[in-house]
């Protein structure tokens, strides 16, 4: 078990570390001259040199690399190309923010899609199952932004019962600001919905055909007693492994949603940060997310293992 | 989205074998379960039931409604991406500046835009940049990730532990960050576009066409080969391509779908197609500032265009992914 937990650690700590020579890489190579790139084409090149040395990009990039790595390890995301501050001061706040709106989104999505998916292999082959099944996928392909626009359409500006920006006045009451923040959390929930719900779908089904619900169902057991002790307790399992890895999706589908809604959390800093050309903002911005992406798959993982007493010994051993 | 990258482990397992174990899955992706004709000699019979089989699967895709659908809604869209310019009714690029922002009536049914364009139009020539890029970034992404899958699961070893780690690294960005990321850096272009979104692809791709050549590996029609002293490039992509077919066509399909929804989201987000060609993407970008203002129609029909078009792609991936892998 502890040799397991290691090597997972250890796989996700090099992909961390591949992922940071990654966004090294199109972050300060691909641009070329940073200098100019900010100044414009306009500014003279003495004043694109003096700004490429006071950034530092004129070094050589494994140096430049572990400037910046141990920066970070050392708890120093660099400094905003944009406004020379430290990006830590920006990007701790937006996050927070983000994963309120995410917070959001996982309240509703979790009971609704696990509930959509048992009912929908409960009605396995049935007019119910097909609607949810092809509604939930069909909803799950549609791009954040184009839904998100519709429910503008018709909730703020055709009903008028919700807000059309997802930041509250300052000082609102806590319920106040999760009422601004269900409009910007429903396209996440549609997206999201489709896929939780058909890997509930796919376990129950598993379950329901196994022998051991067989059996169950033979011995005379009601049908809710086998299905909430039999069924559930085997088929929510792999469900728990896709909510995780949903996590590093939703955060990226925050850029979008950010953006349209006017929300300052971690995606709109990055779409911000992109515009502007602030280099450091950005490779922050991006490497965060795939850090909340990696330790959210290592906590499913984890979950998982310590969840299923089959793995739990086989792992043992 | 997205993503939908993250969402592959969800996909359903890569169709190998034959459900009745007469051997591996065959030549034909719309043949499944018939022995390759690699294997044994390809006689007549074969040939006839392989036809009977692709006939069978044809049958099965056309009488299943949601693939009927997703069809007539792509072929839609298609005839638009390629007569559009001759049919709409008005030109979408070059508005009267006089009739901005006009509700929809009968001279104009989805009204028009804050520069005076007919917002139907724009609509239906809309369709035509996303319809290029989308299938030729796929097509770049299923050509390179069925190499590189087919190296990774037939050598194995080191080449496989490396490409393996470096997937798993750009994974753990949405394939909207990642492509937003490279756009940015190296700046806009139909060309970027497709390299870098045929980039992720590849990866993703691979990973899918490495497990099903790990299980193909072991089959008996791999080892005759070997004793035949084939090489492995002919292995490879003579032997066993033909037979993992079926999961690459799924991919396809499925992939071509999120081409369009992360083509359309880089549009949204100003880091795709480019003002003032015509697309839904960056259209919505323009005029969704102007929804509160009431102009609804400018943003809503464009959003409805791009909804259709991803739905019927992945009506049309599902339907496919569930009568070749059942």
């Amino acid at each position: 078990m502890t040799g397991y937990l290691l090597r997972r650690l250890g796989l996700a700590l090099l992909t961390l570390v591949l992922l940071s020579l990654i966004i090294f890489l199109a972050g300060q190579v691909l641009p070329g001259n940073p200098g100019r790139a900010i100044l414009g084409p306009f500014a003279s090149q003495h004043a694109v040199t003096a700004l490429d040395n006071t950034l530092g990009v004129n070094r050589s990039l494994p140096d430049q690399y572990w400037t910046w790595i141990t920066g970070i390890v050392h708890g120093n995301l660099g400094t905003s190309y944009q406004f020379r501050a430290p990006v830590s001061s920006f990007l701790f706040p937006a996050l927070g923010r983000s994963l309120k709106l995410a917070a959001v989104a996982f309240v509703i999505v979790v009971p609704l899609s696990i509930v959509g998916g048992v009912v929908a292999a409960l009605n396995r082959g049935r007019a119910t199952d097909r609607i949810i099944s092809v509604a939930g996928l069909s909803l799950s392909t549609v791009p954040e932004f184009v839904s998100g626009v519709v429910l503008i359409v018709v909730f703020a500006i055709g009903l008028k019962v919700l807000p059309v920006t997802a930041s509250a006045p300052a000082g609102s009451p806590v319920p106040t600001q999760i009422k601004y923040l269900i409009l910007p959390a429903i396209p996440l929930v549609l997206i999201l919905f489709g896929y939780i719900a058909r890997m509930a779908r796919a376990g129950t089904i598993e379950a329901l055909d196994s022998d051991y619900v067989r059996t169950a169902t033979l011995k005379g057991l009601p049908r809710w007693v086998v299905i909430r002790r039999h069924v559930l307790r085997n088929s929510l399992l792999p469900t728990i492994t896709v909510i995780a890895t949903q996590t590093g999706y939703l955060i990226g589908g925050l850029v979008v949603v950010e953006t349209l809604f006017n929300y300052p959390g971690i995606g709109r800093l990055i779409f911000t940060a992109a515009t502007d050309k602030d280099f450091p903002m950005l490779e922050a911005g991006v490497l965060a997310i795939g850090i909340v992406y990696l330790l959210a798959t290592l906590v499913a993982d984890v979950l998982y293992t310590l969840l299923n007493p089959r793995i739990r010994l086989v792992r043992a051993e | 989205m997205a993503d939908d990258q993250h969402r592959e482990s969800v996909a359903a397992p890569p169709a190998t074998g034959t459900p009745d174990g007469l051997g591996p899955a065959p030549h034909d992706p719309l043949a499944v379960g018939l022995p390759p004709a690699t294997a044994g000699a390809a006689t007549g019979a074969v040939d006839v039931s392989a036809r009977r089989i692709r006939q069978e699967h044809l049958r099965q895709l056309t009488r299943s409604k949601p693939f009927l659908i997703g069809a007539v809604l792509l072929l839609w869209w298609i005839v638009c991406a390629v007569f559009g310019k001759s049919f709409s009714p008005y030109n979408p690029v070059n508005g009267s500046l006089l009739q901005f922002n006009l509700a929809p009536s009968g001279s104009h049914w989805f009204g028009t835009d804050s520069l005076g364009r007919d917002v139907l139009s724009r609509v239906i020539v809309g369709s035509r940049d996303i319809l290029i890029i989308a299938p030729l970034a796929t097509l770049l992404g299923t050509a390179v990730g069925t190499a590189v899958g087919l190296v990774q699961g037939y050598f194995g070893g080191v080449v496989d532990n490396v490409v393996g780690r470096i997937v798993d690294a750009v994974l753990a960005l949405p394939v909207v960050i990642v492509a937003f990321l490279f756009v940015v850096a190296v700046g806009p272009s139909t060309l970027t576009l497709i390299l870098v979104i045929g980039f992720v692809f590849a990866l993703l791709i691979a990973r899918t066409v490495r497990t099903a050549v790990l299980q193909e590996r072991e089959l008996d029609y791999i080892a005759a080969a070997r004793l035949r002293n084939e090489s492995g490039a002919h292995i490879m992509f003579v032997e066993i391509l033909p037979n993992v077919s079926g999961p690459i066509l799924v991919e396809f399909t499925v992939r071509l779908g999120y081409a369009i929804f992360a083509i359309a989201t880089l549009s949204f987000l100003g880091f795709g197609i480019q003002p003032p060609t015509p697309d839904w993407g960056a259209d919505i970008a323009s005029s969704y500032q102007y929804l509160a203002a009431g102009y609804w129609w400018e943003t809503l029909f464009p959003a409805l265009a791009i909804a259709s078009l991803v739905v019927a792609v992945n009506l049309i991936a599902d339907s496919i992914e569930s009568v070749l892998i059942q």
